[in-house]
């Protein structure tokens, strides 16, 4: 077994949490984990990435100090040419939409993304993924490919724990002339809102269908006693800022209860809120995602189930 | 001056469900179709940025698919676009997102565009793949999950945000020609007029054979319905029953 390449993501110093669940993940695989670590200064951080099940860390120091997408494309490529891997494991995230896609088309890879679950069957892998707003799921095959790219989806594995004794090799990779270059980092405007210390959201999303209404639901979540939130298609809309927004893109909660109206449940929204205590789901939809992650569902007018809800806070 | 838009339509699931009899995919019997939404966003786009350069220059749409698509095409067409360009690929469903920017990047080279556009993902896949394969295809500079363009056509430049996780925005200048794939709510997609409908079945939609697609980068060993979760408990009855159960669950979970 040539092993698994799991590639750190890190911002800004510090090693993302997913990162540790690809860890998790490359055990699912089979065969040594080796940790790939591409910065600018890459020993500031091999130390986060050296947790039990990592048995070695391969670092490769490129010349920018942030992400950038040819950088860390021909960084990858060097390491996967180096050591061959069975798979390389990265995950879902924006940073790695810009750049992994373009190294499994170069390197002829098989390639998926927004992969929940992985296994290995003989020495050949299968990973799952979802279609058509998560209500069919399906088994991925690779045949014909010796070395498999696979972005897996954020949350779907418990991170690695534990401290580990990895080895560091260093790797040198070609430098290249970045066409995409970063400039600068910029953050939103949070306003004097902060959903994620909220014991209880009253969350709202495209079911409310115009701006008018969300002057409604700001005033059920004041009687409620809840702060609102909203999903993304609300800030999209720049109905609200996305101070509020619960999800990939925006924030992730864990309040004691989350109550949402009108929300489908697209993947990147469920991975900001599923851990949440008690989540109650109000859907016209009966086939909605979020009633899969809910504790309590119903399917009902999102409006009339309000005004009930007015004269009961 | 012209902009590629890389359209897709994309197929959506009532409420029922049955598979082809090699259990690959979903019985098209059962899937609704309609033009992917991050597309109507990279439509807009394109738009917006030919009317601030005094309207001169042309919008291309491209797309992979069968006849049928070209219906999200269409509607492409009446918000704008000029003209349009079929790949005729039937069964693009079971595609890997790899193959089918093989086949787009066919057709983008002869185009020779200043900016190519794909939408972030599509809502029926949602691989976030096609537009940065298309771009090393194509030997372009990248740049995905834009939310904001600021396009210098004479510098040859494009000032972009990229939206990380958490609302971090990552600011990055792009050389362009590039490939860029646009992120929902970057601006406000028009409406079609009725006339601008009826206006965009006239113009030209092209259509072309894919040539090579090459080995694929997956392949659907089988399609199944989730086993539902412990799922949720079901509050039925009335508005008010509803409302009712929801209050009690709220207070007895706040204290």
């Amino acid at each position: 077994m040539a092993g698994v390449l799991v590639v750190a993501e890190h911002l800004r110093g510090q090693v993302r949490p997913v990162t540790l669940e690809l860890v998790t993940a490359a055990k699912d695989v089979g065969g040594p984990v080796t940790a790939v670590v591409i910065a600018k200064n890459p020993s500031a951080l091999t130390g986060q990435v050296d947790v039990a099940g990592v048995d070695e860390i391969v670092t490769v120091a490129v010349e920018a100090e942030e992400f950038e997408n040819d950088v860390y494309q021909a960084a990858l490529e060097a390491v996967i040419a180096e050591r061959k891997p069975d798979a390389v494991l990265l995950g879902f995230t924006v940073n790695s939409m810009d750049f992994a896609p373009a190294v499994a088309t170069k390197l002829g890879l098989g390639y998926a993304s927004d992969i929940f679950a992985v296994s290995s069957e003989g020495s050949s892998l299968v990973a799952q993924r979802s279609y058509y707003g998560a209500k069919v799921n399906a088994e991925l095959e690779f045949p014909g490919k010796d070395c498999v790219m696979l972005l897996l989806r954020p949350t779907s594995w418990a991170p690695a724990e534990g401290s580990g004794s990895a080895s560091v090799t260093e790797i040198s990779a070609p430098s290249v002339e970045s066409r995409a270059r970063h400039v600068d980092f910029e953050e939103v405007e949070q306003g004097d809102v902060d959903i994620t210390t909220a014991e209880f959201l009253l969350s709202i999303g495209r079911g409310v269908g115009e701006k008018d209404a969300i002057g409604q639901f700001e005033e059920l979540a004041d009687r409620m006693g809840a702060t609102l939130s909203v999903s993304r298609p609300i800030v999209d809309a720049g109905w609200m800022t996305n101070a509020r927004q619960v999800g990939q893109s925006g924030k992730t909660v864990k309040p004691k209860v989350y109550l949402a109206l009108g929300i489908s449940g697209a993947v990147q929204h469920l991975a900001g809120m599923k851990t949440a205590g008690t989540i109650i789901a109000v859907n016209t939809d009966p086939e909605a995602a979020i009633f899969n992650v809910a504790h309590y569902g119903a399917v009902a007018d999102l409006f009339e189930v309000a005004d009930e809800l007015e004269k009961l806070f | 001056m012209k902009i590629v838009v890389c359209a897709k339509q994309v197929a959506m699931l009532g409420d029922e469900v049955e598979f082809t009899d090699d259990g690959r995919s979903v019985d098209t019997d059962y899937l609704e179709f309609a033009l992917n939404e991050w597309d109507t966003f990279a439509t807009e786009e394109a738009l917006q940025i030919r009317e601030r350069l005094g309207g001169e220059g042309e919008v291309v749409v491209v797309t992979a698919g069968d006849e049928d698509a070209e219906e999200a095409m269409r509607r492409c067409l009446a918000m704008g676009a000029d003209r349009g360009v079929r790949i005729s690929i039937e069964g693009i469903a079971d595609r890997d997102p790899i193959s089918v920017a093989r086949a787009l990047a066919q057709v983008v080279e002869k185009e020779q565009p200043d900016l190519v556009f794909c939408g972030v993902q599509s809502a029926d896949a949602v691989q976030a793949t096609t537009g940065v394969a298309l771009a090393e295809l194509l030997g372009l500079p990248r740049v995905a999950v834009v939310r904001e363009l600021d396009y210098d056509h004479d510098a040859k430049k494009a000032r972009v945000s990229r939206e990380l996780e958490g609302g971090l925005i990552d600011v990055v200048e792009a050389d362009t020609p590039a490939v860029l794939t646009i992120q929902t709510g970057i601006n406000e997609p028009r409406y079609a007029t009725l006339r601008a409908i009826k206006q965009a079945e006239q113009k030209e939609i092209e259509e072309v054979e894919p040539g090579d697609l090459g080995e694929p980068a997956a392949h659907v060993r089988r399609m199944f319905v989730p086993a539902k979760g412990e799922g949720a408990e079901m509050l039925n009855g009335s508005p008010e029953a509803v409302a009712q159960r929801i209050a009690e669950i709220v207070k007895e979970r706040l204290t």
